[in-house]
């Protein structure tokens, strides 16, 4: 018996949510290979400078926003199915919502797409941020509201069920996943207020004609009220998966209960009042502010690092288990031959560099030198696109064949992947990073001027620009391979009973040992409300008080 | 609650980090001058005309007795003005202060290899005030996604020696 036999309701939700998802990714990974190719000006030949913000806005939209969130979404279903031992409540509501994200994802990929057709008039080169007054198609943003929308829904759908398993049990103490699913969604509830407000109230107005001005800082402001705590909405399922599963994948179990409670807690407390962080070069914006966000962000530093501690620590218990000895050695004993536990260590060596380099973002006069700077993506492919997608790719060959009852097939492929994504992520990221110290710019097709030359202080321009392009091409081999192991387990995998071992082992300091209080789920969301207000009250008052839109600027076509 | 000694020592050391994070920043501040962009004043982009910004270019001012220069830039699709049709051309070891905004949509204004770094937002007005000690030229790139020519989008910065810098250029 596995996940689907016992629930085949669920796993058809998680299947389904999982199709987009990697959907999502094949594209937008090819777009991230085209743009590795045309930026370094290696190979030009598929698109032009100008459709080149075409794809930049479809790579940032299905990877960061729509494979994310889908993912998300099927993991989540996976989870509070299984911790609280019950099918969906309501599978009208639950297909409703994820029928409400996909025709929004439709629309925002169609508005997109558009600006590759000739004097199309639907266009949204806005990227992934669509600042005003450069503006979008209203299908664009019509689109994304949808799919905030339904993720909403699929929040409301999880509390759903943890409310009648609470009427059924009422002493129980929240089983982990779900509290990490709980605890995840309360934080999205709190950030996509801003990202409402944004879509909703300004840009759907605007784009659809019935106001003319805009004020650009007011949106913008609003976006990273949101576009933070997004970041942790993509990071904490990979938490969820480095605090519930990989324990057990490395052949130990979860280190403390307690302390990943406090971790998720302390998430959903600091995500939101940091956003101005992602403002430091912002005028409008005053610098007592931008010092209370780098204070929180550097704070939010903790809950990372105690993952860092709770999450190696179970992965040591694991390799004693297995025998392992020594102060460094027990690593050699560690599962280095099965795909899932290579891609979430990876993922997770990864994401200590990255979580350096934002380090050095997050000091905001240290940030003026790398701000708006290749250096950026080179940062958040080692966050998001490599600890975050690198775990989920992981992760689905261990989940995989719990939700469609089949082997996983060609692990020696399977095994490859994650290498080669490392070895791809390890070269683009880091010439990434130095190019973005000598100044060259992020989202721009032809970092080439005719008036100056950059002068790197480490390595050289050339060699930098190769290992974008080569890094850049590795990855897309390792996505073609994930995507070859995926399609061909699921459509020809072996049928199995039991097609994987999916026993999770209690923690070793477990629930008996975490206060009460880490459960008040009022308590946490009060508290984080009342952080946000602190921090965004006086800053958005002041921007509406001279009237919503204005100082106003005029749309600009993308 | 149960926390492993370890880990409690690993959450002291957790928070020394984050505390030298913070000072590292605050000591950039106070000693070494290294300020970001705050709040300075809000703008009608749709009326830059009327204002400094309407005859952008480089001022003479005397502020404490001092000559000193403020730069007014516009940054507009797909150009800075000045400093692409013709470069900004500024005096070294003299305090310069720059102004800049869009009347457009958002730029950025990067001083390549420098942290001369803000955006440019409609309806804001970024200032701040450097000193270059060195003779040379600079690149300014735009950061900032703007539209389909984005990365056309360049100027230069000429720094020249007191003595050489050429007053004929100034604009009232
Ligand atoms: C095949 C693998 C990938 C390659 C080759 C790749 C390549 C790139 C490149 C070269 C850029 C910089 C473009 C520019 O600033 O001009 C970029 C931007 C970006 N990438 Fe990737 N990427 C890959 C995978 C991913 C993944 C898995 C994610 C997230 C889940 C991701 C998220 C982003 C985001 C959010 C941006 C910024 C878009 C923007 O600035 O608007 N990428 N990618
Ligand atoms: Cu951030
Ligand atoms: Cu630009």
């Amino acid at each position: 018996m596995t996940f689907i036999h016992k629930y085949p309701k669920a796993a058809k939700v998680a299947k389904a949510n999982f199709i987009v998802a990697f959907i999502a990714l094949a594209i937008g990974g090819l777009f991230g290979f085209v743009q590795a190719l045309h930026r370094t000006n290696v190979f030009r030949g598929f698109f032009n400078s100008g459709e080149y913000y075409t794809l930049l806005t479809g790579h940032g939209v299905l990877l960061a926003l729509i494979f994310t969130t889908f993912f998300i979404a099927g993991l989540f279903v996976w989870g509070v199915t299984r911790s609280l031992d019950r099918e969906p409540e309501n599978l009208t509501f639950t297909w409703s919502w994820f029928w409400l994200m996909t025709i929004g994802l439709v629309m925002a990929t169609i508005a997109i797409l558009g600006g590759l057709v000739p004097d199309s008039s639907i266009r949204a080169a806005v990227l992934y941020t669509f600042y005003p007054p450069l503006q979008a198609h209203p299908m664009f943003y019509i689109g994304l509201a949808l799919v905030v929308v339904g993720s909403w829904m699929a929040g409301a759908d999880w509390f759903w069920s943890y409310r009648k398993w609470r009427a059924e049990n009422p002493n129980e103490r929240i089983p982990i996943l779900a509290f990490m699913t709980l605890f995840t969604m309360l934080m999205w509830y709190v950030c996509t207020i801003g990202l409402a407000l944004e879509v909703v109230g300004l840009l759907i107005p605007w784009s659809l004609g019935w106001v003319t001005e805009i004020e650009p800082l007011l949106p913008r402001t609003l976006f990273w009220f949101f576009g933070h705590a997004v970041v942790y909405f993509w990071l904490l399922p990979a938490y969820y998966v480095w605090y519930a599963i990989l324990p057990k994948l490395s052949g130990g179990r979860l280190f403390s209960d307690s302390m990943t409670r406090i971790v998720f807690i302390i998430f959903l407390l600091l995500s939101t009042p940091v956003g101005y962080h992602h403002q430091y070069a912002d005028a409008g914006i005053s610098v007592g502010f931008k010092f209370y966000a780098m204070a929180t962000t550097l704070l939010i530093l903790l809950p990372s690092l105690i993952t860092l501690f709770t999450v190696v620590a179970s992965m040591e218990h694991g390799a004693r288990q297995r025998g392992g000895k020594g102060y460094l050695k027990w690593i050699g004993k560690l599962p280095w031959d099965s795909p899932a536990f290579v891609g979430c260590a990876l993922a997770g060596i990864m994401f200590a560099a990255g979580g350096f380099s934002g380090m050095i973002n997050a000091s905001m006069n240290i940030n003026v030198l790398i701000h708006n700077t290749i250096w950026v993506p080179g940062h958040f492919h080692l966050t998001v696109g490599t600890a975050v997608a690198l775990t989920f790719m992981a992760i689905t060959y261990w989940l995989l064949p719990q939700l469609t009852g089949r082997k996983l097939k060609y692990k020696t492929l399977a095994l490859i992947q994650p290498y080669a994504w490392f070895l791809g992520m390890t070269l683009m990221s880091n010439a990434m990073h130095r190019a973005g110290l000598a100044g060259v710019p992020r989202r721009t097709a032809e970092p080439e001027y005719s008036g100056f030359d950059f002068e790197p202080i480490f390595g050289t321009m050339t060699e930098m620009k190769w290992q974008i392009a080569i890094g850049g091409t590795i990855l897309m081999i390792s996505l073609i391979l994930f995507l070859w192991v995926v399609v061909a387990s699921w459509l020809a995998g072996e049928k199995s009973d039991k097609p994987v071992d999916d026993y999770i082992p209690e923690p070793l300091s477990g629930v008996e040992h975490t206060p009460a209080i880490l459960d008040n789920m009022k308590l946490w969301f009060g508290l984080a409300l009342l952080l946000v207000v602190l921090a965004y009250a006086f800053p958005l008052w002041e921007m509406v008080a001279d009237g919503i839109f204005s100082p106003g600027a005029l749309p600009r076509p993308s | 609650m149960h926390i492993h000694k370890f880990e409690q020592f690993w959450i002291k050391l957790s928070f020394v980090l984050i505390a030298f994070f913070i000072v590292t920043v605050v000591y950039g501040f106070v000693a070494m001058d290294l300020k970001v962009i705050g709040d300075h004043a809000t703008i009608d982009p749709q009326n830059l005309a009327d204002t400094k910004f309407g005859n952008p270019g480089v001022r003479e001012v005397t502020r404490n007795g001092q000559t000193e220069y403020e730069v007014y830039v516009q940054t507009i699709q797909f150009a800075f003005n000045p400093g692409t049709a013709q470069p900004i051309v500024v005096p070294a070891n003299t305090r310069v202060t720059f102004y800049i905004t869009s009347p457009d949509v958002l730029h950025g204004f990067d001083v390549a290899g420098t942290n001369l770094n803000t955006m440019s937002i409609p309806g804001q007005v970024a200032k701040f005030t450097t000193i270059f000690p060195e003779v040379r030229e600079y690149g300014i790139v735009c950061n900032e996604y703007c539209g389909p020519a984005h990365h056309v989008m360049e100027g230069k910065i000429k720094v020249v020696p007191k003595s050489e810098f050429d007053k004929s250029n100034l604009v009232e």
